[in-house]
C-alpha cells in the first residue's frame, strides 16, 4: 500500500509542478498559436495531477486533491527536480518538454497492464493526450535542432543543462522491488531503459548529442528540492490560502 | 477614432514593436518570420467530408497540423485534420461572379435543391414514427 501511494505521489506531483511551470507561459508564448497549444497541454498536466490525487484520496484515504496540491509543504512534494526548475527562455522549456514527456509516455504506457486497476484505467484515458504532447514535443526539437544555427546551439545547450536532471526523473524509491513483484509497476531502472532507446533516435535526427558524461540529480522524490520549488509552491497556493476554508468558486 | 500619440511607451515589455515612423520602407521581415498560410479542414467522424474551418500560420506542414489541431481540434468532436497551403487553393475571381448567375436565375429555380418538396414527405414520415 505505502509503495502506491508513494508512486502515486511521485506521478502527481510532477504532473501538478510540471503542469503550474509550463502554465506560467501562458499570454507569454512565442507565438500565438503555440501559446494556445502550451497552455492546453498544461491544463492536461493539472488534469493528470488531479486524477492521480483523486486515486490517492479515494482508494487510500488520504486528504482530497486540492489539500495534496496547495497545502503540503516542500519537502512533502516528491516531484524530481527537473520540474520544478525555472523557466529560462523557450528552448529550455521545449527540451524539458521533450525529455519529460517522454517519460512521463512511457510511465503510463508501462501502467497500462499495471495490476492496479485505477492506474492502468487511468492510464488508457490518457493516452491519446500523452501521444500529442509527445508528438508536440518531437516536431519542434527537429526543427529547431535543424533549423539555423542559433536555434541549434540553444537547443544542445538546454540539452546539456538539463540532461542530469533528467536522469533524476528515474530517482529509484524504497519501493522498487515490491511494485515489481506485484506487477504494479516495471520499476524506474526498465522505464530509463526505454525512455534512453525512444529517444536516442530523435535526438540524432535532430543533431543534437546526448551529453557523454552524466551523473544524475537524484533528491526530489525524497523531498530534497532546489530553491526554485518554494516560490513556485507561494505562488501557487496564493489564492487559496487568502480566502476563507471551504471557499468554492 | 483617436490617433495613439507618437512615441507611447510600449506598455509590453516583451514585445518589440517596430516603430513605424523612423522605420518605414526599411522594414523586413526575416525567412523565418515569414510564416505560410495554411487552409484548415475539419473531419467530425469517419466517413464524413472534411470541412475548410480556417487558417493557421506555420513554417510546415506538421507544425500546421499541431496548431489546427489546437485551434480547430479541441472545441468540436473531431477525428481528422487535412491542412493544405493556401497558396496551393485555385479559385475563380469575384470578377466572374456573374458566370454563376444561371444557377439562381428566376426561371431555373427548379434547379435549386429547395425546389424539391421532400421536406412535407418526411415531416409526414417523423410523424408517422412518432405515433407508432
Amino acid at each position: 500500500m505505502e509503495a502506491i501511494k508513494n508512486l502515486l505521489f511521485r506521478m502527481a506531483d510532477d504532473e501538478l509542478i510540471y503542469g503550474h511551470r509550463m502554465s506560467e507561459w501562458t499570454g507569454m508564448g512565442p507565438i500565438m498559436e503555440e501559446d494556445i497549444a502550451y497552455s492546453s497541454m498544461a491544463q492536461d498536466k493539472i488534469g493528470h495531477a488531479l486524477a492521480n490525487y483523486s486515486i490517492l484520496e479515494k482508494e487510500f484515504q488520504t486528504a482530497n486533491p486540492d489539500k495534496l496540491a496547495f497545502f503540503r509543504k516542500e519537502n512533502e512534494l516528491m516531484n524530481c527536480q527537473l520540474v520544478e526548475l525555472s523557466n529560462h527562455e523557450y528552448d529550455f522549456s521545449l527540451v524539458r518538454h521533450f525529455l519529460f514527456d517522454h517519460a512521463d509516455f512511457i510511465r503510463y504506457e508501462m501502467l497500462s497492464t499495471s495490476s492496479f486497476a485505477p492506474l492502468a484505467q487511468l492510464s488508457k484515458k490518457i493516452k491519446g493526450e500523452l501521444k500529442y504532447h509527445v508528438l508536440h514535443a518531437d516536431t519542434w526539437l527537429t526543427r529547431l535542432g535543424n533549423a539555423t544555427d542559433e536555434s541549434h546551439a540553444r537547443m544542445q545547450s538546454a540539452l546539456n543543462e538539463l540532461w542530469n536532471y533528467a536522469l533524476g526523473i528515474f530517482e529509484p524509491s524504497d519501493y522498487e522491488a515490491q511494485l515489481i513483484a506485484e506487477k504494479i509497476f516495471d520499476g524506474e531502472k526498465v522505464l530509463q531503459q526505454k525512455w534512453i532507446e525512444k529517444i536516442s533516435p530523435i535526438i540524432e535526427k535532430a543533431n543534437l548529442k546526448i551529453p557523454s558524461s552524466s551523473s544524475p540529480v537524484y533528491g526530489g522524490r525524497k523531498g530534497y528540492h532546489t530553491d526554485q520549488l518554494q516560490p513556485l509552491l507561494t505562488e501557487m497556493a496564493e489564492v487559496i490560502s487568502s480566502e476563507a476554508e471551504g471557499t468554492e468558486w | 477614432m483617436s490617433k495613439i500619440p507618437l512615441n507611447t511607451p510600449v506598455l509590453d515589455p516583451r514585445i518589440k514593436r517596430v516603430d513605424l515612423e523612423s522605420t518605414y520602407g526599411t522594414t523586413s521581415i526575416g525567412e523565418n518570420e515569414h510564416w505560410i498560410s495554411w487552409e484548415v479542414f475539419h473531419q467530425k467522424k469517419r466517413g464524413d467530408q472534411h470541412v475548410h474551418v480556417g487558417i493557421v500560420h506555420a513554417p510546415d506542414a506538421q507544425l500546421a497540423l499541431l496548431f489546427a489541431k489546437e485551434q480547430f481540434g479541441r472545441r468540436l468532436a473531431c477525428v481528422n485534420l487535412w491542412v493544405t497551403k493556401s497558396s496551393d487553393i485555385f479559385s475563380f475571381s469575384y470578377d466572374d461572379e456573374d458566370i454563376f448567375d444561371n444557377a439562381t436565375a428566376p426561371e431555373k429555380q427548379y434547379r435549386e435543391a429547395s425546389g424539391f418538396r421532400v421536406m412535407e414527405k418526411i415531416n409526414r414520415y417523423k410523424k408517422s414514427k412518432q405515433k407508432a
